[in-house]
């Protein structure tokens, strides 16, 4: 049996900065999680890793991860993983945490 | 200290010149990132979970207080104000952007250092005793045949592009503070029964997914045939080690599945084919190495300073106890620079302390530093009479913390707060653990004891030969704890045995904890220290202690 589809967003580091960023509804990339486009669907989310792989001159290494709606109705992390790469190392307020 | 000749210069400036360039193509886009990314591995450039990282090779873990200042300078134009020192002897810079790199590589080479062959699958920066040259237990100073083994592997044509990374340790003392057997090669300076000097060859150690102690390939090589040995056991390697795993690729796989005598065989074959075509290392090289290190013009008086200092201050005297160790020279101690405060990072200094690390160094230490494995700062040659004086420099800079070898002097890997590989977190764990047995004020008590801890199998914090190790995993979305025990990274090295299921991050220190406490209620007396009771008392005890009579249920 398939595996039931679970919503995911594109994200990746900035090739400069190497800052965590995501993929947008606009093609664009955003240093915000909620602003990342939500593909709801194993084709979209193909689609979606397939236009955000013809954006390396801007990015780094971008992949699918799994993601949920939270209360802002914005798309948030589910793994530990990609919930530390919204904030920054946790022995340092340094990174995104910083910056909001 | 050994000087860059014009070879070495004119090299390290042309591989920045190189990655100038490749970064400049890499930005206007004539290079993807997969042409790069091999490009950018070979200076050291790896990108983590949130940024950047440049690791810096700092050969045998030796530096000057010219290199550390700049180390310093990097750091706050750089990076955000620190750098970390690495269980490899080296530093990593963990928010350089891609476009600044070419110009920390300048900065770098302005003081003698680079980034070349600080990742890929290629001959890594060759480890050393940190005591090197300064320790009373020395045989010879190791670091004239690491800086041999430094030139003859930098850019090796044949060793590029090998299965997989290939790492050497070599210690000049018989206690081996170089965790010589869980490197693909160890070395360790001996000598035969005529007195002539010579090294044991030890092969195929290893931590990582399949831990293994090395083998001893040979009981003793003379020393004018280890570049023909050593490039006879990389040609075995290069030749039969397994490329089609990366997971089995490294040489402890090939010597495990081959089996010792079936490798030794092949070495010694291929070994008297390379001796033949050598020529030898050129005398004059040689004798060039070897007076770089020689012993620095030692300053013998002494004073009453050093035993004045301990009687007035006991917070000075357990200092000593824990951070200085014996010297060479009677008139001199060795001073080991905790990097490890109460609640800190382990590896950590800030811009501010690596100055006053070279302060110190200029003014009392000869001008020498070691990082050592245990991600300390050592100052190998320090008088006597100026250990005061050092200490009240180390306690400004708040560098003064005294628990060298004890429960908080922790390895850990950088973890998952800014590794992409790792699978948890392993820096709160030390830091917990640190504030913890602060707090019980049991430290002392506890004696010597080491802690290791990495989040992931790749095992960069060496959990397996720590007394008691800690190996971060993801377990279904959870960050959970397996813990090790009876691992020993000395010449008596173990591989640490699991105690069985893993411990959620908040179910751990309390296991911790219950450990030490078993410890400490089972042990003879307060001189039979934690792995010597373990070894007298086995697993069992301690399983008991954690997981309670066959229940399981604190862990999952």
């Amino acid at each position: 049996m398939a595996r039931e589809y679970k919503p995911r967003i594109v994200t990746a580091n900035d090739l400069i900065e190497g800052d965590v960023v995501y993929f947008t509804a606009g093609r664009e990339w955003s240093r915000n999680h909620g602003d990342a486009v939500v593909a709801y669907s194993q084709d979209a989310a193909d689609k979606l890793l397939a236009a955000a792989e013809t954006q390396q001159h801007r990015v780094v290494g971008p992949y699918l991860a799994e993601t949920v709606m939270g209360d802002d109705h914005r798309p948030g992390p589910v793994h530990f993983r990609e919930a530390f790469r919204t904030r920054g190392p946790s022995n340092y307020f340094h990174g995104k945490q910083a910056e909001a | 200290m050994y000087r860059y000749n014009d070879f070495d210069e004119a090299f390290v400036r042309n591989r920045v010149a190189d990655f100038r360039e490749q970064v400049e193509r890499r930005i206007d886009g004539s290079l993807t990132e997969d042409e790069f990314k091999p490009l950018r591995l070979m200076n050291g450039l790896y990108l983590q979970l949130h940024a950047y990282m440049l690791r810096v090779a700092i050969p045998y873990g030796t530096l000057n207080s010219r290199q550390m200042r700049q180390l310093a300078l990097i750091a706050e134009r750089f990076d955000k104000g620190y750098g970390h020192f690495t269980t490899r002897q080296n530093i990593q810079f963990n928010w350089p952007r891609l476009k600044d790199v070419p110009e920390i590589l300048d900065l770098l080479a302005d003081v003698e250092m680079h980034a070349i062959q600080t990742s890929g699958n290629c001959i890594r920066n060759v480890t050393a005793d940190h005591f090197a040259g300064a320790a009373a237990d020395e045989i010879e100073d190791p670091r004239p045949t690491a800086e041999l083994l430094r030139q003859w592997s930098t850019d090796h044509p044949e060793f590029q592009f090998l299965p997989r990374k290939f790492k050497i340790a070599i210690t000049g003392a018989p206690n081996d503070r170089a965790v010589t057997k869980a490197h693909d090669i160890g070395l360790r300076m001996v000598r035969n029964a005529e007195g002539e000097p010579g090294y044991e060859v030890i092969v195929g150690g290893g931590l990582g997914r399949t831990p293994m102690i090395g083998k001893t390939a040979r009981d003793f090589l003379p020393k004018a045939d280890l570049l023909p040995y050593l490039e006879a056991i990389l040609q075995v390697y290069n030749l039969s080690g397994r490329r089609d795993n990366k997971y089995k690729a490294r040489i402890k796989i090939l010597v495990h599945e081959t089996g010792l005598d079936e490798i030794r065989d092949r070495i010694e074959a291929a070994f008297a084919r390379q001796k033949r075509d050598f020529a030898g290392v050129p005398a004059e090289l040689v004798s060039a190495i070897e007076e770089a290190f020689a012993p620095p013009a030692f300053d013998n008086t002494q004073s009453l300073a050093f035993e004045q200092a301990q009687a007035a201050d006991p917070v000075f005297r357990s200092f000593v106890e824990t951070n200085v160790a014996e010297h060479k020279n009677p008139a001199y101690g060795i001073v080991s620079v905790s990097l490890k405060p109460v609640g800190g990072t382990p590896g950590d200094a800030t811009a501010a302390q690596m100055r006053m690390l070279a302060d110190l160094a200029e003014r009392h230490g000869h001008d020498e530093l070691r990082v050592s494995h245990e991600q300390n700062i050592i100052l190998p040659h320090v008088r006597k009479a100026d250990i005061p004086a050092v200490y009240q420099g180390l306690r400004e800079a708040g560098l003064a913390t005294a628990n060298i070898g004890l429960v908080s002097d922790i390895i850990a890997c950088p973890g998952m707060d800014y590794c992409a590989l790792a699978t948890a977190r392993s820096i709160p764990v030390a830091q917990e653990i640190s504030r913890r047995f602060d707090e019980l004020k049991l430290e002392r008590e506890i004696g010597p004891l080491k802690i290791k801890i990495s989040g992931c199998i790749n095992a960069c914090g060496h959990h397996h030969v720590g007394h008691i190790g800690i190996l971060g995993l993801d377990k279904a979305g959870r960050e959970n704890y397996q813990i090790t025990l009876g691992g020993d990274g000395t010449e008596t090295a173990t591989i640490g045995e699991r105690t069985g299921p893993g411990f959620d991050a908040g179910d751990l220190l309390p296991a911790i904890e219950t450990i030490i406490e078993t410890y400490l209620k089972l042990r003879d007396d307060a001189s039979e220290t934690f792995l010597q009771a373990y070894r007298r008392l086995g697993a069992d005890p301690f399983k008991q202690a954690i997981y309670g009579d066959g229940g399981e249920a604190r862990a999952a």
